[in-house]
C-alpha cells in the first residue's frame, strides 16, 4: 500500500478485507456436489447434436435430412436457413470503437457457405444424445469445396483466395499507432535488435465444455436458460434480441460453471439454434459441446505474427520500439466482442514497463478459413510481452548488461504516475521497481546466476528468465465496452440487503467460476457492514435475481464489481445507523457496528444487534418515527470514468533446464511479483496466478491447434492437444505488492490473467539464456522439443 | 467430422468361456471386436472411428490371465492387466525390463483396465509392450476353433496396427524368456508429459563383459510404425570396448535402421536424432548397470 | 440395428442397484443419467482428463472408458460415496483450506485418484504425487495448491501413524 492511500474501515483489525478465507462452493465441489449445467436434468429434455462442415471452405449445395428425421427418438433437424427463419440478424461482430473493421454478417448455422471446419450445418434434436447422433450421421449434406485461405502471411496477397466476396479482400482491421519518431530513434541509436515471433493458435479448453439448457414456455412466452456462462446478461441481450423474445421475458442463469478462461464469455451458433430449438418444441432442449466439438467451435486465439525492432543507447537505454503484428483471426468477426481484440491490446501493451518516448505499432488482422477468434485469458498480453520481453533481454545482452539490471534501468519510475505510454494508454498507481527489488529478493537472483555457472560447468544448461509486464485489466466505457456498440455492460452492480433476522443478502452483478468471486464481495459486504461472513449470502449468476451486470471477463469483478458492493454495503451501513441513531436517541456519527451489533465507536458491547434492527426494519417499523421509512436495501453501480482500464503491473521469473540432445524443457521454479492494488483474499489472489501461470506456460511449451494446408484441424483431441498436466509444472511462489488504485475507494485491481500474460515470456526467455551460448534462440511458441534443437543446430 | 462422442449401436455378448469367445471369433469374423480392457478400444467407439457389429466382451473369461514361471519363461495370460504386471513379483525379478516399462504405460487408472493382450493385439507403434516383448524375444500365443499357433515377437509385428494374428484368432498368451542372470536391460522413454505417446522409445537388453557388449537387443519404438530392431546400430557395438568412437558408430549406423514417421509430435529427422541420443544414453546405462551388479 | 439393452446388477455407493441400460453407454453416463449420481464429470470421453475417475471393485478407472454392462457385479464408489463414507474427510478438509480447487471440475476425480495415495500412506514427494496425479487434467489451480493438499494429508496421516 503506497503511503498516500487513506485508512478506511476495511483497514480495521482483523477486517476480512485482506484475510484468506475458504469458499462455500468449494464444500460442495469437493463432495461431488457441485451443480454444473449438465447436472440439470428436468424431465423430457431433449439433446441437441450438430452436423458440421467438415471442409475448412465450401458451398452447401443440397441437404437431406429425410432418413435423419425418421430416426428413433428424434424430435427435430433444422438446417440454418430453417434457423435463420426464427431468428433476427444475422450478427456482425464489428464494433464502432475499431475504425474500419469489416466482417461478413454471420448465420448461427451455416446456410449456403461453409467457413470453417467444424461450422455448424444442420441440428438434430432427439431424446437422447446417442440418438441424436445416430440421426446425424444419417443427414446428408452435398459440399462444393472452395478455396481456403489458411496463411495469414498470404491471406492479403492480390492472388489470395477471398473468403467473403462481399468484402473485397480477407483483412479485417489494420491499425497503427505512433508516438515520437521512431525512425530517428532507430537511426540514432547504438544497438537496433530485429527479430520476428510466432505464436501458435489456441483454444481454452475448459474441462466443463460449453454447455446449455434452454426452457421456453409458450403460456407466458418466457425463455429461461441455464448456461455455463461468465456473462448472464450479456447472454440475455444478445440471445433476447437474435430470438426475438422481449429481453426481459429471457431469463439466464449461470450455474457452477466448470472453468471458462474467456471462452465463456462469447455468444455461439450451436447454442442460438438450441435454444430456438426449445422455443419451437416447447420442450427443454439441452447442447453440451463434446471435446472433439469444443476444439473445432469454441473460439481460438493467439495466432499472431509480430516483427519486432528494439533501439538503445550503448549505456542500455531503450529510445524507441516497433512491432507489426499479423494476426490470424477465423472465418468471421466473433460476434459481439469481435475478433480484433487481441491484435489491438497486442498494440496497447508491449514494452509497456518500460519509458521510451518513441513508439510504433502497427496490425493487420486477417480472416481465414478456421474457426473464428476472439478473447481468451490476458487477451494479447502472452504475445505483447514475449516479444517486448525478448527483445529486451536481446538488448541487454548486446549492451553487455545483466538483463535484471537493464529493466532496473528502464523500467517506469514508481514516482512517475500517472502518465500516458508510449501507446497512448493511461497508467497510474504502478510498481514496477517495487516489484523487480521484490523479484530479485525472492528469486535469490545473484545466487541462482552463481549456480546457473556451476552447472554449465557440469555442462548442465539452465537458464533464467525475466519478464515485466503490464496488465490491462477492469475495462471502462470509454473505449471498447459502452463506447463500441456492444451490448454488453462495463460497469457493474450489488443490492445489499438486512433481512429480518440480521442476515445480509448480496447480489451482484460479477459471477464466479471457481475463482472466488462471491466469496470476495462477500468478504467486502462483511467487512463494510460489520457482519460477521457466515451472515452473509451472496448471489450472483441469475439475471431474475441480481441487479444488471456485466458479469467476469477482464479481470473486472473485483475491480468493478467489489466497489460497487463496498458502495452498496457503505450506503446500507449508514441507512443502519441512523436506525440504530433514532433507537438509541445517538448521533448515528458516534456509532459503529462490530460483528453483526451496533456499537459505540470504540466500544465493544452491543447497543442493538443487526437482527433486531432487521426485525423493527421489516416488521415492527411503528417503532420507529413516522419520517422514517425504513428500506434496509441499497442499490450501487460502479464503472471508470475515464480510464479504458485499470492498468496493473508485475515481473515474473523463472529458472529452467534444457536438455540440449533432446529438446526438452524442465520447469524448475517459477516466481511471481505482481501489484494487483489491495488484495482481498490473499489465497484466492495468489491461486489465480498460480492457475494463470500454468495456463500460459501450457502456451509456450505444449499448446497450439494445428491445421492443415486444406484447412482441417489435425490434433482435435485432448491427446494431441497438449495440455499442462501435473507431471511437468512447477511449483510457482506467488508476491503481491499493493499499490491502490485511486480509481476507487476500495483500491483494487484485477488479478485473474497477470499469470497467464507473461508466463511464456519469462519460460522463453529462460529456455533462450540456457541455451544462449550455444548460439541458439527460439522464437516460436509452443517451444516443442523440435523447436529446441532446431534453434540448437541439431535437426 | 461432426463430433460426437457417444458410442454408436452395437451389438454386445458377455464371452463366458474361451471357447465361446473364439466361437464368437470365428463366427463375426470382420463384424466382431473384442473388448478386452477397453482403454484403447473405447476411445475410438466414442468417437465413432470404429463401428463395429458386435462385442465380445472377455473380461469374464476366467482362463486367460495370470503370471507365472514355467522354467525360464514367464507365461502372461493376455488378459493380464497392466497393474497386475507392474505390480508382479516374477516381472520385477525376471524381466526387469518390463517392470522398468510400465511406469511409462499411460496412467495408473488406464493400467487398472488396460490389458498386456490388448496393447500387443493393438500394436500402436508408441506402445510400450511391443517393443518391450521384441527386445525380449517373446513367443505370441494366439488360438482359434482350429487350435494354437505361436509366433515369434519378431515375425508378429508387421506394419503399422498390423500383426500376424487372423481375424478369426485370439491373442490368449504371452512367453517371454527370463531376463538371464548377468543380464542388464534398460527401458528409456521420451514423451512431452507422464504418459503422452511416445516421441522416441528405446527397450535394450544387454548382456556386457569388460565394458563391451558381447550380446544385444535394440528395439526402438515411438518413430516407426512398428517395435524395430536396430540390426545395424546393433552390429556397430556388439564386440567394440565401448567408447565414445562406437558410440557414434552406433549413431551413424542407425541410419539404416530408421525410417522415421514425421506425424504430430515431430518430424522423422527430430525423431531419429532422438532415437540416437537415447541409444547413447541406454547402452551407457546398460555399461553402468552391468558395473553394478 | 435396435438400440440393445441389458439388465445389470450391481452395487453403487454401498446400494443395491438392478437396470436395464443400452450395452452402449458407458459407466459415467449411467451413473449420471440413470442413478443422479452427477458427481462424476465429463471432460473429455475419450481416457484423457480424468474427470471421469470413478472406483470399480477397489481400483480407480476411466468411468468413460467403461461401459455400464460391464459393471455388471461390481462394487462402483463415485465420489458422493466417497465422501458419505469419511474415507477421505481430511483430504476434502485439506483441499478446501488450501482452495486446491477453484471451478471444481476436475475435484472429483482427483480425489478420487489421490485416495489411491492415502490407503496404505507412505512418505511420497512432492514428484511423486504430481507423478501420481498426472493423468488428471485441471485448467485453474495450476496443481500447486492440490500437491499441497495432498502432500498435507500424506504427512498428517503417516505422523498419526
Amino acid at each position: 500500500m503506497n503511503k498516500e492511500t487513506p485508512l478506511t474501515l476495511l483497514d480495521k483489525p482483523n477486517s476480512y478485507v485482506g484475510r484468506t478465507l475458504s469458499r462455500d462452493a468449494a464444500k460442495r465441489a469437493v463432495a461431488g456436489r457441485g451443480r454444473y449445467t449438465d447436472d440439470i436434468m428436468p424431465a423430457r429434455t431433449l439433446h441437441a447434436a450438430f452436423v458440421r462442415s467438415p471442409y475448412g471452405h465450401a458451398k452447401i449445395l443440397s441437404i437431406d435430412v429425410d432418413a435423419a428425421k425418421q430416426q428413433p427418438g428424434v424430435a427435430l433437424v433444422m438446417t440454418g436457413a430453417e434457423l435463420a427463419e426464427m431468428c433476427t440478424g444475422p450478427w456482425v461482430g464489428t464494433l464502432v470503437c475499431f475504425d474500419g473493421m469489416k466482417s461478413e454478417p454471420q448465420h448461427p448455422m451455416a446456410i449456403d457457405r461453409a467457413c470453417w471446419q467444424g461450422e455448424p450445418v444442420v441440428m438434430v434434436v432427439a431424446s437422447t444424445r446417442a440418438e441424436a447422433e445416430d440421426a446425424a450421421e444419417l443427414v446428408t449434406v452435398k459440399y462444393e469445396e472452395l478455396p481456403v485461405v489458411i496463411d495469414k502471411e498470404t491471406a492479403l496477397d492480390k492472388d489470395s483466395p477471398v473468403i467473403h466476396p462481399n468484402l473485397g479482400d480477407n483483412l479485417a482491421f489494420e491499425k497503427t499507432i505512433e508516438t515520437g519518431d521512431v525512425e530517428k530513434a532507430v537511426a540514432e541509436a547504438d544497438i537496433v535488435i530485429e527479430d520476428t515471433f510466432t505464436f501458435g493458435r489456441h483454444t481454452a479448453v475448459s474441462l466443463e465444455p460449453r454447455a446449455l439448457l434452454a426452457e421456453y414456455d409458450p403460456g407466458t412466452e418466457r425463455l429461461t436458460i441455464h448456461t455455463s456462462s461468465q456473462c448472464p446478461h450479456m447472454i440475455q441481450a444478445v440471445f433476447a434480441r437474435t430470438l426475438g423474445v422481449p429481453e426481459h421475458n429471457v431469463r439466464i442463469v449461470a450455474p457452477d460453471v466448470g472453468g471458462s478462461f474467456g471462452l465463456k464469455i462469447h455468444t455461439f451458433g450451436d447454442e442460438i439454434a438450441a435454444s430456438a430449438a426449445a422455443i419451437k418444441l416447447a420442450r427443454p432442449v439441452k447442447f453440451i459441446a463434446d471435446r472433439l466439438e469444443s476444439f473445432a467451435t469454441d473460439i481460438h486465439a493467439r495466432e499472431n505474427r509480430v516483427r519486432g525492432r528494439i533501439a538503445v543507447t550503448k549505456d542500455g537505454t531503450i529510445t524507441s520500439l516497433d512491432i507489426d503484428v499479423r494476426s490470424g483471426a477465423g472465418a468471421y468477426s466473433q460476434y459481439p466482442r469481435t475478433s480484433v481484440f487481441e491484435a489491438n491490446q497486442i498494440l496497447n501493451i508491449t514494452g509497456g514497463p518500460y519509458a521510451h518516448e518513441n513508439y510504433r505499432a502497427s496490425t493487420q488482422v486477417v480472416y481465414l478459413n478456421k474457426v473464428p477468434t476472439s478473447q481468451y485469458r490476458a487477451v494479447g498480453h502472452p504475445i505483447g510481452n514475449t516479444v517486448g520481453e525478448s527483445l529486451v533481454d536481446q538488448a541487454a545482452e548486446a549492451c553487455g548488461i545483466d538483463p535484471m539490471e537493464f529493466r532496473r534501468h528502464n523500467v517506469m519510475r514508481d514516482d512517475s504516475y500517472p502518465r500516458i505510454s508510449p501507446a497512448g494508454i493511461e497508467l497510474r498507481d504502478l510498481s514496477h521497481q517495487q516489484c523487480l527489488e521484490t523479484l530479485v529478493q525472492r528469486m535469490g537472483y545473484d545466487a541462482l546466476r552463481e549456480e546457473q555457472a556451476e552447472y554449465r560447468k557440469q555442462g548442465i544448461q539452465r537458464g533464467i528468465g525475466i519478464a515485466a509486464f503490464i496488465k490491462g485489466t477492469a475495462p471502462g466505457p470509454a473505449g471498447y465496452y459502452g463506447a463500441g456498440g456492444a451490448p454488453i455492460s462495463s460497469q457493474d452492480s450489488c443490492t445489499i440487503k438486512l433481512e429480518p433476522s440480521g442476515g445480509v443478502i448480496c447480489m451482484v452483478g460479477v459471477t464466479d467460476q471457481g475463482q472466488g468471486v462471491d466469496t470476495v464481495m462477500g468478504q467486502i459486504a462483511a467487512a463494510t457492514l460489520g457482519v460477521p461472513m457466515e451472515s452473509v449470502r451472496v448471489i450472483e449468476g441469475d439475471t431474475d435475481a441480481v441487479p444488471y451486470g456485466g458479469g467476469t471477463y477482464a479481470s473486472r469483478a473485483t475491480a468493478i464489481g467489489g466497489e460497487a458492493t463496498y458502495q452498496a454495503a457503505m450506503a446500507l451501513r449508514a441507512e443502519i445507523l441512523e436506525i440504530a441513531g433514532v433507537l438509541l436517541q445517538a448521533e448515528s456519527d458516534t456509532l459503529d457496528i462490530l460483528d453483526g451489533h451496533v456499537v459505540d465507536k470504540g466500544d465493544t458491547s452491543s447497543r442493538i444487534s443487526l437482527a433486531e434492527i432487521g426485525r423493527i426494519g421489516h416488521f415492527q417499523v411503528a417503532e420507529l418515527p413516522n419520517h422514517i421509512q425504513p428500506t434496509l436495501s441499497a442499490t450501487h453501480r460502479f464503472r471508470l470514468r475515464d480510464a479504458l482500464y485499470i492498468f496493473t503491473n508485475g515481473i515474473q521469473g523463472a529458472y529452467v533446464e534444457v536438455d540440449t540432445d533432446t529438446g526438452f524443457i524442465k520447469l524448475l521454479n517459477h516466481w511471481v511479483v505482481e501489484d494487483c492494488g489491495r488484495v482481498i483474499n490473499p489465497q484466492l489472489a495468489d491461486e489465480q496466478v498460480r492457475g494463470g501461470c500454468v495456463q500460459g506456460l501450457g502456451g509456450a511449451l505444449y499448446e497450439e491447434c494445428v491445421y492443415d494446408a486444406a484447412g482441417q484441424l489435425q490434433n482435435a483431441t485432448l491427446a494431441d492437444y497438449l495440455t499442462p498436466m501435473a507431471g511437468e509444472m512447477p511449483d510457482i511462489e506467488v508476491a503481491h505488492i499493493q499499490t491502490h488504485t485511486g480509481v476507487s475507494e476500495l483500491g483494487a485491481k484485477g488479478v485473474g490473467e497477470s499469470g497467464t500474460g507473461a508466463a511464456p515470456a519469462v519460460v522463453m526467455n529462460a529456455v533462450n539464456d540456457a541455451i544462449r551460448p550455444f548460439g541458439g534462440k527460439v522464437t516460436a511458441q509452443p517451444m516443442s522439443p523440435e523447436t529446441i534443437l532446431k534453434a540448437l543446430g541439431k535437426v | 467430422m461432426e463430433g460426437g462422442l457417444k458410442a454408436p449401436k452395437f451389438n454386445y455378448i458377455r464371452a463366458e468361456s474361451r471357447q465361446q469367445a473364439l466361437e464368437l471369433l470365428d463366427q463375426l469374423g470382420e463384424d466382431g471386436r473384442i473388448l478386452a480392457g477397453g482403454q484403447s478400444l473405447m476411445p475410438t467407439l466414442n468417437m465413432r472411428l470404429s463401428q463395429p457389429d458386435t462385442l465380445i466382451d472377455i473380461n469374464k473369461v476366467s482362463d486367460l490371465s495370470g503370471i507365472t514361471l514355467d522354467n525360464d519363461v514367464v507365461r502372461v495370460g493376455a488378459m493380464t492387466r497392466h497393474v497386475e504386471v507392474a505390480n508382479s513379483p516374477i516381472v520385477a525379478e525376471h524381466l526387469p525390463l518390463i517392470a522398468e516399462a510400465m511406469e511409462h504405460v499411460a496412467h495408473h487408472a488406464v493400467r487398472n483396465r488396460g490389458t498386456i493382450g490388448g496393447s500387443i493385439a493393438l500394436a500402436d507403434p508408441a506402445a510400450e509392450m511391443p517393443a518391450c516383448v521384441l527386445a525380449l524375444g517373446a513367443t505370441l500365443a494366439v488360438e482359434s476353433i482350429n487350435g494354437r499357433r505361436e509366433i515369434a515377437a519378431e515375425d508378429y509385428f508387421k506394419g503399422l496396427y498390423e500383426t500376424a494374428r487372423e481375424p478369426n484368432e485370439l491373442l490368449v498368451e504371452i512367453l517371454i524368456p527370463v531376463e538371464k542372470p548377468g543380464d542388464v536391460s534398460v527401458f528409456l522413454e521420451l514423451a512431452q508429459r507422464h504418459g503422452d505417446f511416445a516421441m522416441a522409445g528405446l527397450a535394450c537388453v544387454a548382456r556386457v563383459s569388460n565394458k563391451s557388449f558381447e550380446d544385444l537387443r535394440l528395439v526402438y519404438f515411438g518413430s516407426e510404425d512398428r517395435p524395430t530392431l536396430g540390426a545395424s546400430a546393433i552390429a556397430a557395438v556388439v564386440g567394440q570396448p565401448w567408447s565414445a568412437e562406437c558410440k557414434e558408430a552406433a549413431a551413424n549406423a542407425l541410419d539404416n535402421d530408421l525410417d522415421p514417421m514425421t506425424n504430430l509430435q515431430g518430424s522423422a529427422a527430430m525423431k531419429l536424432h532422438l532415437q540416437k541420443v537415447l541409444t547413447g544414453r541406454a547402452l551407457d546405462a546398460a555399461i553402468e548397470r552391468a558395473e553394478a551388479a | 440395428m435396435n438400440e440393445t439393452t441389458l439388465e445389470i446388477s450391481l452395487t453403487v455407493n454401498g446400494e443395491q442397484i438392478r437396470k436395464t441400460v443400452p450395452v452402449r453407454q458407458h459407466l459415467v453416463d449411467f451413473l449420471r443419467t440413470e442413478l443422479g449420481l452427477t458427481g462424476s464429470h465429463l471432460g473429455c470421453e475419450h481416457g484423457v482428463c480424468g474427470a471421469c475417475s470413478v472406483r470399480v471393485d477397489d481400483a480407480v478407472v476411466r468411468g468413460c472408458l467403461m461401459l455400464a454392462v460391464q459393471a455388471d457385479g461390481a462394487e462402483v464408489v463415485t465420489v458422493e460415496g466417497l465422501s458419505e463414507s469419511g474415507e477421505i474427510a481430511d483430504l476434502q478438509k485439506n483441499f478446501v483450506e488450501r482452495n486446491a480447487m477453484q471451478c471444481g471440475y476436475c475435484t472429483p476425480g482427483m480425489l478420487i485418484t489421490a485416495s489411491e495415495l492415502l490407503r496404505d500412506p507412505k512418505p511420497t514427494s512432492r514428484e511423486e504425487i504430481r507423478g501420481h496425479l498426472s493423468g488428471n487434467f485441471c485448467r485453474c489451480t495450476g496443481y500447486h495448491a492440490i500437491i499441497d493438499a495432498v502432500e498435507t494429508t500424506i504427512n498428517k496421516r503417516l505422523e498419526e501413524g
